[in-house]
């Protein structure tokens, strides 16, 4: 690139560089103050005095996070524990997700049925009413099901999706149909249309939507907080907002950012690494 | 898609779409019927007897004062946040779109928030503003700021619409930026060939070919703000002081889930999604008219 178009790049548009650093320095500060935080001890914090440098705890703290909370004030479920939970929920919620709005779409997409359409529009329906306005009542049938305390609790309430299945509704439509007929003339029933056909072709699709509801999953606070009572069955969301206690309470912040160090890292590095699936997962879904 | 349907079986179709509509029925279907007919109920403090008296609920609830303090705290928090995170995110977004260097490194650094949930977002500024430890708070106090939004309603307010609002804008971002880029260059150019300034260009020109966008993350957003913030409130704090931060949410769930109230959190329930609707098809509204205006 010679000088005079670099020059024209940054020095042109200096203003627009300024704001997007200006703005990312907002974001990052937080984030950074956390990850020093979470190497310095509980006394220097609780003192006021933490500096904006890196102290020299972070295997202490780390260890004792990842462990079970060993600090003076905390009482808390060992770290592993909650991030194998919030996996265990992310995982269930992305894959329960997909798999029944991708059955549910190549249904109402390839086949013609009575109700169908009522069957669609009541599947849209659900987009209006989010979990929480209907907290109460969903948590009595959960409860009275006996979820409450198990995966199964924190996993199949939050299956249900319109989205997914609009979004491969929208993904169906663009596949050519001779490919399909194709395959019926080669003597492939609908299954067989599905595995061999349909799927490869909405992988992409498929990946998209998984970044979008990993995170979606891993991220859940309101129903995980109804839905757990057991120390044990916290996810790491919940969990370290727990060991908070409230805005007056004493807190060991060392360990607490420790945590929640631990509890960014795993939805920041699939956004990151999978930036390109996301971004076309949410453009599309929005058409 | 074609009038024929690709394939004909009768029995197929229903069991594919069994799995959903089962959960549908279990967790949807059944729940919402409850609530609304809750709303319309009352029961003795035992529970023993229910009796149905119609919209008499709502009537008492708006005469609560309590109630109406959180649905009035509620809009204007809604409003700040919505109107903040789209505003900020459509600034960058235009800023990002622009010839930069390093644009995908941009593109990547700012949108990494959307994997934080709103709670972490909280702890974060937590750990930032508590009133002892906080490193801004105590810049804050060294400034002469009596900072301290444990018992500062308004302080508490802003910071949790500052969690919010810094958790959301990395969405509206992504948004903002493919819908920008989708415009095709030369309508731009072309303007500005013809002498328009920049600013003309892009109220005339790019926003309203931005509104499909626009509407979408309106929706969004207002959701999000109405009912997502509940983890921000819970971390920070817990709808205090003395229910400063106590949207509509946070009532339903005090009511509902500490208090067990079911008929006042049904009825609240009820309330804040007719809110819901309403809010984002005033906020249409604005926009429509912004747009034809120009």
């Amino acid at each position: 690139m010679n000088k005079k178009l670099r020059k024209s790049l940054v020095s042109r548009h200096w203003v627009a560089h300024l704001i997007l650093i200006v703005w990312i320095g907002v974001l990052v500060f937080p984030v950074y103050v956390a990850i020093i935080g979470s190497t310095h001890d509980a006394a220097t914090i609780g003192r006021g005095l933490m500096p904006l440098v890196p102290g020299g705890h972070f295997l202490s703290n780390y260890v004792a996070a990842w462990k079970g909370g060993v600090g003076g004030r905390v009482v808390a479920t060992p770290a592993r524990v909650m991030m194998f939970n919030s996996l265990v929920m992310a995982l269930g919620i992305a894959v329960g997700k997909i798999v029944v709005s991708l059955l549910s779409a190549y249904a109402i997409v390839y086949f013609r049925f009575p109700l169908r359409n009522f069957i669609f529009w009541l599947i849209l329906i659900t987009l209006m009413l989010p979990l929480e306005v209907r907290i109460t009542p969903t948590y009595a049938v959960a409860s009275s099901l006996g979820l409450v305390n198990t995966f199964a609790g924190l996993i199949l309430p939050l299956t249900v999706s319109a989205t997914g299945t609009l979004f491969f509704r929208q993904a169906f439509r663009t596949i050519p149909r001779e490919l399909l007929d194709a395959a019926k003339i080669d003597g492939a029933g609908p299954l067989r249309c599905l595995l061999s056909v349909v799927l490869p072709l909405v992988r992409p699709n498929i990946a998209a939507l998984f970044v979008i509801l990993f995170i979606y999953g891993w991220n859940q606070y309101l129903w995980p907080l109804l839905m757990t009572t057991h120390k044990q069955m916290e996810t790491v969301v919940i969990g370290i907002v727990k060991m908070l206690g409230g805005p007056e309470a004493l807190v060991d912040w060392n360990v607490v950012m420790a945590n929640a160090v631990l509890a960014m890292m795993v939805p920041v590095t699939v956004v990151i690494l999978m930036q390109r699936w996301l971004v076309r997962g949410l453009v599309d879904t929005d058409k | 898609m074609t009038d024929r349907p690709v394939f004909a079986n009768r029995l197929l179709p229903y069991l594919l779409v069994a799995p959903q509509l089962l959960l549908i029925a279990m967790f949807f279907l059944w729940p919402s019927a409850q609530a609304i007919y809750q709303a319309l109920l009352r029961t003795d403090p035992f529970g023993l007897r229910t009796q149905f008296v119609g919209l008499e609920n709502f009537r008492s609830l708006v005469s609560d004062p309590h109630f109406m303090d959180a649905a009035r705290l509620t809009i204007l928090f809604s409003l700040i946040v919505v109107v903040a995170s789209l505003a900020i995110g459509l600034l960058l977004a235009v800023m990002a779109n622009k010839p930069l260097m390093g644009a995908r490194v941009y593109k990547t650094l700012l949108l990494w928030p959307y994997a934080l949930a709103p709670a972490m977002a909280a702890v974060l500024w937590l750990f930032l503003f508590q009133p002892q430890i906080g490193i801004i708070a105590r810049a804050l106090a060294g400034l002469g700021v009596r900072w301290n939004f444990v018992l500062d309603g308004k302080q508490a307010l802003m910071l949790v619409i500052g969690a919010s609002v810094w958790q959301r804008v990395g969405y509206n971002f992504i948004f903002f930026l493919a819908g920008l880029q989708a415009i095709p260059r030369s309508l731009v150019e072309a303007a500005m060939v013809d002498g328009a300034s920049s600013r003309r260009v892009f109220w005339s020109i790019v926003f309203p070919l931005l509104s499909p966008t626009t509407f979408f993350l309106i929706i969004m957003n207002t959701v999000f703000a109405f009912v997502d913030t509940f983890g921000v409130i819970d971390a920070l704090t817990k709808g205090g002081p003395a229910r400063a931060t106590q949207t509509l949410i946070y009532r339903i769930y005090t009511d509902g889930v500490v208090y067990y109230n079911v008929t006042r959190a049904a009825v609240q329930s009820v309330i804040l999604l007719a809110l819901v609707v309403l809010f984002t098809a005033l906020q249409f509204k604005y926009i429509e008219r912004r747009v034809h205006y120009e």
